[in-house]
């Protein structure tokens, strides 16, 4: 039905605004072990807690972000931008 | 006997009538009447028939809890079956219609399942239906369907508006009774941003049926004051008719407003009700308290009621439920409404309650019998009996009404809607809402706080805290004064009546009674969940609001633990049913979804193009001509066309982004497979971007405009995700990049004109020397166009092999250039074609799209194995690329098919097989993934993924579908069909 995530752009925006890619994971370089990229393009962890995910804002800013969701929850403990990691002023 | 209206009494405006129909009757009601209380003053307790054993209900409570008294009201495509009549408003002119029943209300044939009850008692879902299988589609699922007694939507369109919107606030205050007034006034005094949301017409909840006085005024009087001068200020929104249905992440709560559900004529620049998504700082929960039911037999017989719910139809509208009522109460709320019937002039016939003493004295005329307990009731179609048990004896007292008090128990459904349980106490004898709710607060009868001055202190006490807490001073504010109120005691719960005689209902909705709670126990169900659906209580659409507690509270006694043991179900939204009206909101019809037309769409439609429909998009499919009796004459002659004139195409729905930057170049050398860092300025160049690991994702063309500028173009299907997954490289891998895109998909009409009088006929319109010399293929640039009066792009591309460009102008101009072209190709042949030409072409060429490129692909399976860049350090998908088995030989690789005889064709999707094999999986050796009929080979031509397919052309197959039992002999081929050697390209 709703739920607001803090865009450090746009402020507090319903989620049908987003895409969710999945987890944060960095890329690994481009000379890394063959299981280095296993674990980045096919492992996930699922844990019950926080969890650090890339979201888009696909119908706003246009900016990819980091949230930290809590799986359980889905308390949006922190939102920054992928590129430069800033963040909504007065937090989450 | 039955009820009746009492003249002068109640909110309701005695000089204001209103006529009805149910069933077809006529029948008279005032303003401020529900449908039910209207009913009632008619003397109509009978107003449905109960789900699976057809019995005889009447109405039972006064609220959004109702179980019994469903009807569907309005008619055509305004009816709305399953209405509470409890809830619905009366309006003059008002239809409804009895539920479930065959062939009326009063003679219904579906009673005969109360005879078949004993085969329909807990989990006969389960073991009636279990078998034989086959006989669930033709017996069992129709039997449950016709038996499924609830009512019937109209097929008819409904003619409503329906609205969604957003409000913010500090303070959300659900529920405008006492306690929640009291905590709108206090925040709202204090400048706080309120919204108060009530689902009644009035704001006051038990204010409006309560005999106390607060500050010297009757209750309902104060609500009424109250209620105006919260709706004086700026800062406080009090909305009626509204039910906050559920709470969500962000402390969003949805909410339905009913704004023409109480007119019979809505107005049409209005909706009939508005989804509400309301954003609170903090809320207040101040729903108040359901009233338990009590499980004694016949408990369901019309006449029975709600003790509280008596009391509102008695004191708020001004009816009598009957001549003789009798109370049965296991407190001591039950004086109460005594005391108000016989001021009203109404009998009470007797009191049974289940304890050995009150905690209020009482001083009328009925028969005060303690320490006993209703067992059982008489009558048919209404009350005309009960049976009291007391000391093993049993009593018959006729009566023609009797209420029921068994406690109160907290609305504490929003609390538990973002997964906490609510938590059993002992003390308060009812669960609470869980305990460390952030953003949602709960006071007055939802916190089992009973008494009224009570409730009105925490409605405001709360209300300070929050204030302070949103940093505003709050002005000290005055506790009213509330004088005879007679409180409720929490008494212990009666789940378990001595000598219950009949069917003891538990889940008057589900037709769940006592002895379906005691087998699901005795048969191993007796976890609640398990309980739950062997017994169906608490699954009808008023998922248990009366009936859970109960049935917790059964299933606790027969497991001989406590209540807290049993825990509840989940409870999750919608508090009450929402209307998939007010969900759909205005999307519907062709505001379903958006449609996108392209800057050439008019243009197309002049030329009398059929549209198909591409995702968003509409895009012409041919251009009939007149005398052409099939689409295959016009796609036939569109296709000789171009090969042997020129022909027009609408291109503008391909993506295209605009990439900047001084590191554009390297950017692009990343995301796609292929080489991009040298590209030439003026020169396109055909890209394969991948996926992370390793198969293809999408292609296009890219072209450099400038140095640090391109232009690239995605396929139609693909334009959104490949435009977030190029920001997602440039914004999360490799911020460190000088990127930027932009998305200019609609800012430009783009046209491929292709055909071997393409130059001719483009270089009228373009000033610049287009020739093979001066422009190559794969050229690109901005051209001036019309003697210098516009500027666009030309790009020397080919989808189609012959000798084609494609032209972008800016997206306002496109019909215009594209009129030009065809004024200037007259001469030469120029035609217009579509989609269907532009994959014949493309299939006799061997190039693919995203049939081909369907995921399971990597670039060598497609040949493009030489255009993957060994020497980039890095690119997308280089790694996962790497891995042994996407090199495999047997990987199915593209390879054309051809029918062996011309006549014969098959269909995309079908199967590949060696000749002779037999058609099994382990046979299977790829599929076709496009195929066309083109008229330069004379017969159906495919692309087909198949094992090994490049070493094998010429190899007899067949291909086979199981689908459409097909099977046609063909020869596997060279994938490109027509002029291998791409000698049209080069001219
Ligand atoms: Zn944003």
């Amino acid at each position: 039905m709703a739920s607001l995530v803090p865009c450090p752009n746009c402020g507090r925006r319903p989620k049908e605004e987003f895409t969710i890619k999945g987890a944060a994971l960095s890329r690994p370089a481009p000379g890394a072990d063959a299981a280095d990229w296993f674990n980045y393009v096919y492992l996930r962890d699922n844990p019950r807690g926080t969890y650090e995910e890339y979201w888009h804002h696909t119908s706003g800013c246009r900016r990819w972000l980091v949230l930290t969701r809590h799986t359980l929850t889905h308390e949006v403990a922190a939102c920054r931008d992928a590129a430069d990691g800033s963040q909504l002023e007065g937090g989450a | 006997m039955s009820s009746y209206r009492l003249p002068k009494r109640g909110l309701v405006d005695h000089n204001a009538p209103l006529s009805f129909t149910f069933d077809d009757r006529s029948m008279q009601g005032l303003e401020g009447d529900t449908l039910a209380s209207a009913l009632l003053a008619n003397g109509q307790m009978l107003v449905g028939r109960s789900f699976k054993y057809h019995r005889p209900r009447g109405i039972l409570t006064a609220g959004a809890a109702e179980p019994n008294a469903l009807v569907t009201v309005g008619r055509r495509g305004r009816t709305e079956p399953n209405t509470r009549a409890t809830v619905q408003e009366l309006y003059e002119g008002l239809e409804a219609q009895s539920q479930n029943r065959w062939p009326s209300l009063n003679f219904d044939v579906g009673a005969l399942n109360g005879l078949m009850s004993p085969f329909l008692g807990a989990g006969f879902y389960y073991k009636t239906f279990m078998w034989p299988a086959p006989l669930w589609e033709k017996l069992y699922e129709p039997f449950i369907r016709r038996a499924a007694g609830l009512g019937k939507a109209s097929y008819e369109a409904d003619p409503d508006a329906y609205e969604k919107s957003w409000a913010h606030c500090d303070l959300l205050v659900i529920g405008g009774g006492p306690t929640g007034l009291a905590a709108a006034l206090t925040a709202g005094r204090a400048g706080a941003r309120v919204i108060l949301v009530d689902e009644g017409s009035l704001p006051g909840g038990s204010l409006l049926f309560d005999t106390a006085t607060i500050d010297g005024r009757a209750a309902a009087d104060f609500a009424r004051d109250t209620s105006a001068e919260l709706q004086s200020m700026a800062n406080v929104r009090v909305m009626t008719r509204t039910t906050a249905f559920g709470w969500y992440d962000g402390n969003v709560f949805g909410a339905v407003e009913r704004v023409q559900k109480h007119v019979r004529d809505p107005a049409s620049h209005l909706p009939v009700e508005r989804l509400w998504r309301i954003v609170a700082r903090q809320a207040l929960l101040a729903t108040g308290a359901e009233e338990r039911p009590l499980v004694f037999g016949g408990n369901d017989r019309p006449g029975v009621m709600m003790a509280s719910a008596m009391r509102t139809y008695l004191n708020r509208y001004g009816v009598a439920p009957g001549k003789a009522t009798a109370i049965f109460t296991t407190n001591d709320s039950g004086y109460g409404l005594a005391r108000d019937l016989e001021a009203a002039g109404v009998d009470v016939v007797a009191i049974i309650d289940s304890r050995p003493a009150a905690g209020v004295e009482y001083r009328g005329k009925a028969r005060l019998i303690r320490e006993a307990v209703v067992c059982g009731t008489k009558g048919r179609k209404a009350i005309s009996a009960i049976e009291v048990h007391r000391d093993g004896r049993t009593e018959t007292i006729a009566v023609d009404a009797l209420a029921m008090a068994g406690g109160f128990s907290p609305i504490v459904h929003l609390a538990c809607h973002r997964g906490g349980k609510p938590i059993w106490s002992a003390e308060k004898a009812a669960f609470l809402a869980p305990e460390g709710l952030k953003g949602l607060g709960l006071a007055g009868a939802a916190a089992a706080t009973t008494e009224l001055a009570a409730c009105l202190g925490e409605g405001a006490a709360q209300a300070k805290a929050i204030v302070k807490e949103l940093g505003l001073s709050c002005p000290p504010v005055a506790l009213p004064k509330v004088e005879g109120d007679e409180g409720i005691d929490s008494s212990k719960p009666l789940w378990s009546i001595p000598g219950v005689k009949g069917k003891a209902f538990v889940d008057f909705q589900n037709d769940v009674h006592l002895k379906d709670i005691g087998l699901a126990v005795r048969e191993g169900y007796s976890h609640v969940e398990l309980a739950k659906r062997y017994t169906t209580s608490g699954m009808a659409t008023d998922q248990g609001k009366l009936s859970n507690v109960n049935a917790i509270g059964l299933i606790a006694k027969a497991r001989g633990v406590s209540p807290a043991e049993v825990g509840t179900t989940t409870f999750r939204p919608f508090y009450t049913p929402v209307s998939f009206g007010a969900l759909t909101g205005p999307h519907t019809g062709h505001h379903f979804q958006p449609v996108r037309k392209s800057p050439l769409h008019d243009w197309a439609k002049k030329h009398g193009a059929v549209f198909v429909e591409t995702g968003l998009w509409y895009r012409s499919s041919w251009f009939p001509r007149s005398g052409e009796r099939t689409w295959r004459e016009s796609v036939d002659r569109e296709v000789l066309n171009v090969r042997k004139n020129a022909g027009l195409c609408d291109v503008s729905m391909l993506g295209k982004i605009e990439i900047s930057g001084s590191d554009a170049a390297e950017f692009l050398n990343r995301v796609y497979c292929n080489a991009f860092l040298k590209l030439a300025v003026g020169k396109a160049r055909y890209g394969l971007m991948l996926r992370e690991d390793g198969m293809i994702y999408d292609d296009g063309t890219t072209s450099r405009l400038e140095e640090n500028r391109f232009f690239m173009t995605t396929t139609t299907a693909y334009a959104a995700g490949v435009m977030n997954h190029l920001e997602f490289c440039a914004q999360a891998l490799w911020p460190e990049l000088d990127v930027r895109l932009a998305s200019i998909t609609d800012q430009w009409a783009q046209m491929a004109i292709a055909g071997p009088k393409a130059r001719i006929i483009l270089q009228k319109i373009v000033d610049e020397d287009i020739s093979d010399a001066a422009f190559p293929f794969l050229a690109a640039k901005e051209v001036s166009l019309f003697g210098g009066a516009l500027h666009g792009y030309l790009f020397r591309i080919s989808f189609s092999g012959e000798l084609a460009y494609e032209l972008a102008v800016p997206a306002g101009y496109g019909e215009s250039v594209a009129d030009a072209l065809m004024e200037a190709g007259t001469a030469h042949g120029v035609m217009p074609y579509g989609l269907e030409t532009l994959g014949v072409l493309r299939i006799e060429k061997g190039h693919v799209t995203h049939n081909e490129i369907n995921g399971t692909v990597v670039p060598a399976d497609l040949g493009f194995g030489k255009m993957v860049s060994a020497t980039k350090p890095d690119f997308i998908g280089k790694a996962m690329l790497q891995r042994e088995g996407l090199a495999a030989p047997d990987r199915p690789q593209l390879v054309g098919v051809v029918p062996l005889d011309p006549r014969q064709s098959f269909r995309t999707g079908s199967h590949i097989l060696a000749k002779g094999a037999a058609a099994t999986l382990e046979n299977d050796e790829g599929y076709v993934t496009s195929s066309a009929y083109s008229p330069h080979i004379g017969s159906t031509i495919a692309l087909a993924l198949v094992k090994h397919g490049p070493s094998r052309h010429g190899e007899e197959v067949v291909v086979w579908s199981g689908l459409h039992g097909e099977s046609t002999a063909a020869r596997l081929c060279n994938p490109v069909f027509f002029d291998p050697q791409n000698e049209r390209l080069h001219v």
